[in-house]
């Protein structure tokens, strides 16, 4: 492994990603699009809904977790299938025999379907603050940046899933896998003071956890707390550990 | 100097022996021909000088360094056997990207492209090319780089007559001005373009030597019996 990171070399990858993704138009729209419709028909679920005395609206718990959860679902699947199609076209392995080293490949790619996401979270929070009036108490920035987090996890998870996978049937089939127990244990079915005690710390050790008391936190304050910034840097910490275990899964010598 | 020393190099895939204790030596600046039937472990070997192959044993050096050093990446180009472009890109686009990879320019990937005589079709998606035209577009993608060592697995596979007469004087050219060349095919009529021939069979190699040398050694002037007058001596050597 090459000792320093080249800008450039990771900027071509990048590039070229998203040259990829140019071309295929209903992707790009699906992206965009599909997000906000699913938040609409939360939306029209809820709406005629009274929410308990005390509590705030259903909608507004659920469907901000869900500007989480979208984003890191989507870039999961969308990141595991290129780079199995890498993989099976037999690019990674002419990849390998160039300069461009492992860590830069994969950077490329969280750097590449990282600002995909950012277009992507812009769109979705601004449907839902503007047709579906999600109550949101703190600044709607954050929840994009918190959104743009959980894409690159699931970005980095779908890297290094991919290696678990040797068809696009098996990349397939691990998505709920990465993502449902993540997405069960999160505290959004019920709340995680109610779990048992073990399930509390399954929930502990799984960074979508975080992800989404980071957004409850914009949600409930004014300004950022210190506990959201805490649960963004744990966020993108696993993103970063599962980049560097993609990277090791890497193998540039095959059988 | 050689630019491949391979020497006694075994590649087991699973239980079974590719290669079975292979030695040989590229020269610099020649097109060397690896000829062989379908599952002669051509491909195995082609891998293992770029660096990409699990190897049991023995050892393969590439300009002076060991095979897959970060050092060769700048200066070793390979094409695989099936065409490993981005079906989703122009050929424009995938030219550059491998440009950009060995620092190179726009200029340099418009080189590579018209090379392989695909100029017209530069602007095209990669998907929407026929089968040699792929492969063509997957060659210009190592060419960009303008490598000492260019590592070809069966790259005229499927091409026309005309295209093939035209990749092989390109290949000279590239080798008259000094690039060396390792070029894998399972038609031996392609093996008397080659200044020097690696046969392969089974894992083993048969003949090194150039083609000439070979016809002597077989006193035939076909090197399709040359192979199979080849392979009977070495039957009779292994069943003595």
């Amino acid at each position: 492994m090459t000792a320093a990171l080249s800008p450039r070399l990771t900027a071509a990858t990048t590039s070229r990603v998203l040259r990829q993704l140019r071309h295929d138009r209903r992707t790009v729209a699906m992206l965009l699009v599909l997000p906000g419709a699913l938040l609409g028909l939360l939306y029209l679920i809820w709406s005629e809904i009274p929410p308990a005395p005390g509590q705030p609206e259903t909608f507004d718990r659920v469907g901000l977790t869900m500007l989480g959860v979208f984003p890191f679902v989507v870039m999961f699947l969308v990141t595991s299938i290129a780079m199995l199609r890498e993989r099976t076209s037999g690019t990674l392995e002419r990849l390998l025999t160039t300069p461009l080293s492992r860590p830069e490949l994969l950077l490329g790619y969280g750097a590449a379907f990282g600002l995909a996401a950012a277009v992507q979270a812009l769109v979705t929070v601004t449907v839902a603050a503007t047709v579906y009036d999600l109550d949101v108490a703190g600044p709607l920035a954050l929840v994009v940046l918190i959104a743009v987090a959980d894409a690159v996890l699931g970005v980095a998870l779908g890297l290094l899933a991919s290696a678990f996978a040797s068809s696009e049937f098996q990349a397939v089939q691990l998505m709920p896998v990465v993502v449902l127990p993540q997405f069960f244990l999160c505290g959004l079915l019920v709340p995680r003071e109610q779990l048992a005690g073990w399930l509390q710390v399954a929930g502990d050790v799984l960074p979508l956890t975080y992800a989404v008391d980071a957004l409850q936190e914009v949600g409930g304050s004014t300004a950022a707390t210190g506990t959201m910034w805490v649960d963004v840097g744990v966020v993108s910490g696993a993103a970063l550990l599962a980049l560097g275990l993609a990277a090791a899964t890497l193998r540039r010598r095959t059988s | 100097m050689d630019a491949v020393a391979v020497t006694d190099l075994v590649v087991h895939r699973g239980a079974r022996e590719v290669l079975a204790g292979i030695g040989c030596a590229v020269p610099t600046g020649q097109v060397t021909g690896l000829l062989g039937p379908s599952g002669s472990g051509k491909s195995t070997l082609l891998r293992a000088i770029v660096g990409v192959q699990q190897v049991r044993s023995g050892s393969v050096t590439v300009l002076g360094r060991p095979a897959g050093s970060a050092a060769l990446r700048s200066r070793v180009g390979y094409v695989t056997q099936a065409p490993s472009v981005y079906a989703d890109l122009t050929v424009r686009e995938n030219a550059r990207h491998f440009a950009a990879l060995h620092g190179r320019g726009a200029a340099a990937a418009e080189a590579a492209i018209t090379d392989v005589g695909l100029a017209d079709a530069a602007g095209q998606l990669v998907q929407a090319l026929s089968g040699g035209q792929r492969g063509r577009a997957s060659l210009a993608c190592a060419l960009v780089g303008e490598p000492e060592l260019l590592v070809l697995d069966e790259p005229t596979v499927g091409l026309d007559p005309v295209l093939r007469e035209e990749l092989w004087s390109r290949f000279h050219a590239l080798a008259e001005a000094g690039t060396t060349l390792i070029v894998s095919s399972h038609v031996l009529d392609e093996a008397g373009r080659c200044d020097r021939l690696l046969l392969l069979r089974e894992g083993r190699l048969l003949s090194d030597s150039t083609p000439d040398e070979l016809r002597a050694a077989t006193g035939t002037q076909d090197l399709d019996q040359a192979f199979l007058a080849l392979v009977r001596t070495s039957a009779a050597v292994a069943a003595a």
